[in-house]
């Protein structure tokens, strides 16, 4: 699953969609992938105003990957230069959102301490409380 | 016509198969008046050579409730220019089955990839009840065909979790498969249970200016009721049918309801 599919999930718990700790999931002992996708500057512009940025920041941390700028940068950033293609910030950004994915391993709730498997890339939100 | 993505990888034993529900959702989501609504609404992205934004709203969220095979959500990935009038969509799909949630994934990206110069950005696949794990205000077009076929019961969960795992050794046995798919038609009593407990997750789930969700509906789900019970969410709540087939005896067999809110910021 790419990184930035967390940008929109959260705990499934219905206790946890209160919690601001349910929001970003916490990778836990997770094998990461790269996949390969095609560059585009002017779709990444335009996932930016979707990103929570704070969150992103955290799980970058987490999973040990190079650190992203503090604040979310600007649009204009992100098509800079003479090829628009915005150079090293927008290559980051598309590195780690959309050809990052999580393989295996587990997603972690910051309220409740629920894991999430992933297996081969799909993560399994299945509660036993939907299963009775 | 555009194109209807390619399924004949999925495994029909425990994942529903595209029938005329799914292809009415095709054809409702292409048709030019739900065009012109989506592009009304989610049209104009930033432009990349004029580096401005036109869009501070972002790119869509596109999330299929019960993907199944995914031949929707890949359609409306696929062809995402000629849906919203650009490519800056983003699209996911949610399933129960597991099984579903592979097939939905291989037929995304295999539709993706037969449409190289139309297609949005599907992201995943995530195996959940409903929109369980959905961050709440995030989906700006939720899209549903559930299961509508009024049954005695709902399937039991109660062995899903065994059910929902692939067993390499035995392969699946035919009460797993049954049950799975048991899950994309079954619908208890009136074929609404699961789509009433959907219905009740919308105020939450929706972005709440832009967004809007489509819901396929059988007859016997006495859809005249099901838009009381949408209009009965509270104040501003707007749903239309968009879509409808198969006449029987005067009644559509099969419609589709567009569920939104009044005052969507590009109509005002
Ligand atoms: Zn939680």
């Amino acid at each position: 699953m790419k990184l930035l599919t967390l940008n929109f999930l959260t705990c499934a718990r219905r206790a946890c969609k209160s919690s601001a700790d349910a929001f970003p999931l916490h990778p836990r002992d997770v094998e990461l992938e790269i996949v390969e996708a095609e560059p585009n500057p002017s779709f990444l512009s335009n996932i930016l105003p979707r990103l929570e940025w704070p969150a992103l920041v955290t799980l970058c941390a987490e999973l040990g990957l190079p650190g992203l700028p503090g604040e979310a940068p600007e649009v204009a950033e992100l098509t800079a230069g003479e090829d628009g293609k915005g150079g090293k910030l927008a290559e980051d950004l598309h590195r780690l959102l959309l050809e990052t994915t999580v393989k295996e391993g587990a997603l972690v709730c910051g309220s409740c301490g629920h894991e999430y498997r992933v297996k081969e890339g799909i993560a399994n939100f299945l509660l036993p409380s939907h299963l009775v | 016509m555009l194109p209807t993505p390619s399924t004949s990888h999925a495994s029909f034993d425990n994942v529903y198969e595209p029938a005329e529900d799914s292809f009415l959702l095709l054809d409702t989501l292409s048709a030019s008046s739900e065009t012109n609504f989506l592009r009304e609404r989610f049209g104009q992205p930033s432009s990349a050579t004029e580096g401005t934004v036109d869009s501070p709203q972002g790119a869509p969220l596109i999330v299929e409730v019960g993907a199944g095979s995914g031949v929707v959500l890949a359609f409306v990935n696929a062809h995402a220019d000629v849906l919203f009038g650009h490519r800056h969509i983003l699209t996911l799909g949610t399933d129960i089955n597991s099984f579903a949630c592979r097939a939905t994934r291989t037929t995304a990206e295999k539709a993706s990839a037969e449409a190289p110069d139309g297609h949005g950005n599907f992201l995943d696949a995530v195996n959940m009840d409903l929109t369980a794990a959905i961050r709440p205000g995030t989906v700006d077009v939720l899209v549903f065909n559930p299961p509508y076929v009024p049954t005695a019961e709902l399937p039991n969960l109660s062995q899903h979790l065994q059910y929902n795992t692939y067993n390499p050794v035995t392969g699946n046995s035919f009460e797993q498969d049954s049950h799975l798919l048991a899950l994309s038609y079954a619908g208890g009593v009136e074929g609404m249970e699961t789509t009433n407990r959907l219905i009740e997750q919308l105020p939450e789930v929706l972005h709440p200016e832009r967004g809007v969700a489509y819901l396929l509906l059988c007859a016997q789900n006495k859809p005249e009721k099901v838009k009381e019970h949408i209009r009965g969410l509270g104040a501003g709540w707007l749903v239309e049918t968009v879509g409808s087939s198969g006449k029987q005896g005067g009644w559509e067999k099969l419609q589709i309801l567009r569920i939104w809110r009044a005052g969507s910021p590009r109509a005002l």
